[in-house]
């Protein structure tokens, strides 16, 4: 980040935090906590050791979900873009589960993961595959649904087919695209692992929120949403930080 | 075109005159199925490509030239007729005649050392080693083995293209417009590159063109093509010895006579 950059970011946070301070002047516990009570209260579930505990429970079962959704989506969507037949078939049905919200599958998924409560892990990793599943689907389909013909043809003429073709070719050429799906899709299931948890499992970030707000404690409620950005930054550098690495020979992490 | 020079033309051409017939198209048509009717794009092509020369076709744009280049290296399929290399119909891509492609076909994803290998399949390092830095050095990119395409100028990485199509050692490369996305500079250079690269290798070249003085520049001979639907409207001799000269005189009249049968207006 060039020096620039790094100071007009922190005079845009030093905005926020100012208007934010300001508008919440003389409020008290129980009402929209400022930011000094924010740090106060987050040192001091920080302390408790189950924010560590809550924050676990998140990342376990986002990286479950994410995981699954990688390892079925991935072939899924690359044979969809292969096979225009079977992208035919199915690729409507794909399109027109993706904009279902992965949350109103909850009664379903407690129903069949959860028994009467969403007491298991599974019901909530069920929900995080679905909202990784679709981006990672559509990414791989489009990926290898546009795969230059000239990569193709140049293949076929100098003899390279079978798994060859498909390890030599298909995936490297498909592979900034997928990238930037995986990259999509574990954002988005780090939004919907929150809301999950605020409905019905008893560990996790999205708990902790409804937890302090059944307490009263705004000032928790608001510490829980600064790690909740933290983590999910962490995990969108961390995504960027892979795609670079993958890409950086091609001269593509210079763009 | 007059009557009597192409024959005495030929006679002063008897490297490719002793040469027998590589690639035999005859009465070729191609028709792409469309909504509303069938596109006639090829309408009876005839054409003999001779062992070891280097033909050009230039026609106007979207004259179906590269259809028929895609036909030849079996790409595509023909609708009717037959193309045979070596007396053998072509039904699909084959190592032995390699396609070099308009913009640069090398992977990206590859140093230039995997490129120029890609075509070796399963053989020991050492040898394929072997093969890889001849064909380096036979194009001038030593000292660029690991660097990836990103890294390459674009008149590098037609040499990479190039290099890569010789390592399987065909006996063809279709060229079809291998300098269209070059600078000026860079493609004149690569034309010296390309007819000292088909000096040293004696590969049959066809080259897919449509800038009239890079064909009449290359070529041994020059098939021109009419509109669509397409035919070869007729075959002349290059007579010039190498390296040529846009100002010399045989070389405009050949350009002029094509131009000419272009139906183009070549003055500006």
């Amino acid at each position: 980040m060039s020096p620039r950059a790094l100071l007009l970011g922190t005079v845009g946070f030093a905005i926020f935090i100012l208007s934010w301070h300001l508008a919440t002047l003389g409020n008290q516990i129980g009402d929209l906590p400022g930011p000094a009570m924010t740090v106060r209260g987050l040192v001091q579930i920080a302390g408790e050791g189950v924010l560590w505990e809550n924050v676990v429970a998140s990342v376990f079962r986002v990286a479950w979900g994410f995981c699954l959704a990688a390892g079925i989506g991935i072939p899924l969507g690359m044979a969809f873009g292969w096979y225009p037949r079977l992208r035919e078939t199915f690729n409507p049905l794909v399109q027109s589960l993706r904009p279902i919200s992965p949350i109103a599958w909850l009664p379903f998924a407690v129903i069949l993961f959860g028994g009467i409560r969403m007491s298991s892990d599974l019901a909530a990793i069920f929900l995080l595959f679905l909202s990784a599943f679709f981006p990672i689907v559509t990414a791989s389909t489009s990926a290898v649904a546009s795969l230059d013909l000239k990569y193709i043809r140049s293949a076929r003429n100098f003899g390279v087919d079978g798994l060859a073709f498909f390890r030599r070719v298909v995936l490297p050429a498909s592979l900034p695209q997928i990238l930037t799906g995986l990259r999509l899709a574990l954002g988005i299931a780090w939004v919907v692992v929150v809301a999950a948890e605020m409905l019905g499992v008893e560990s996790g970030l999205g708990y902790q929120v409804m937890d302090s707000r059944n307490a009263l404690r705004m000032d928790f409620v608001s510490a829980a949403m600064v790690v909740i950005a933290a983590i999910g930054l962490m995990l969108d550098m961390a995504m960027a930080r892979v795609e670079a690495t993958a890409l950086a020979r091609r001269g593509m992490s210079r763009r | 075109m007059s009557a009597t020079e192409p024959e005495a033309r030929q006679g002063a051409e008897p490297r490719t005159m002793q040469a027998g017939a590589k690639i035999v198209v005859r009465d070729v048509r191609k028709t792409f199925p469309t909504k509303k009717e069938d596109v006639n794009v090829l309408d009876g092509v005839d054409l003999t490509v001779r062992e070891g020369e280097f033909l050009a076709i230039v026609g106007p744009s979207g004259c179906g030239k590269s259809t028929l280049l895609n036909c030849m290296a079996g790409f595509e399929r023909i609708t009717s007729g037959s193309i045979r290399i070596d007396s053998e119909e072509i039904e699909r891509p084959s190592p032995k005649r390699v396609f070099v492609f308009q913009e640069t076909g090398i992977f990206p994803w590859y140093s230039v050392w995997d490129n120029i290998g890609f075509g070796l399949g399963k053989m020991p390092f050492d040898k394929k080693h072997e093969i890889v830095m001849r064909y380096i050095a036979l194009v001038g990119l030593e000292g660029f083995e690991k660097a990836f395409p990103a890294e390459l100028s674009g008149g590098m990485k037609q040499r990479v293209e190039f290099a890569r199509a010789l390592a399987v050692e065909p006996d063809v490369l279709f060229l079809d417009e291998p300098f269209g996305a070059l600078d000026a500079f860079t493609r004149l250079e690569m034309r010296r590159e390309i007819v000292r690269i088909w000096k040293e290798t004696g590969k049959t070249c066809i080259l897919v063109t449509h800038d009239v003085e890079e064909a009449v520049e290359l070529a041994d001979r020059v098939a021109v093509m009419t509109r669509r639907p397409a035919r070869i409207h007729s075959v002349l001799d290059n007579p010039l010895e190498r390296p040529r000269d846009s100002d010399q005189p045989v070389f405009r009249e050949l350009k002029d006579q094509i131009f000419e049968i272009l139906g183009v207006e070549r003055r500006v």
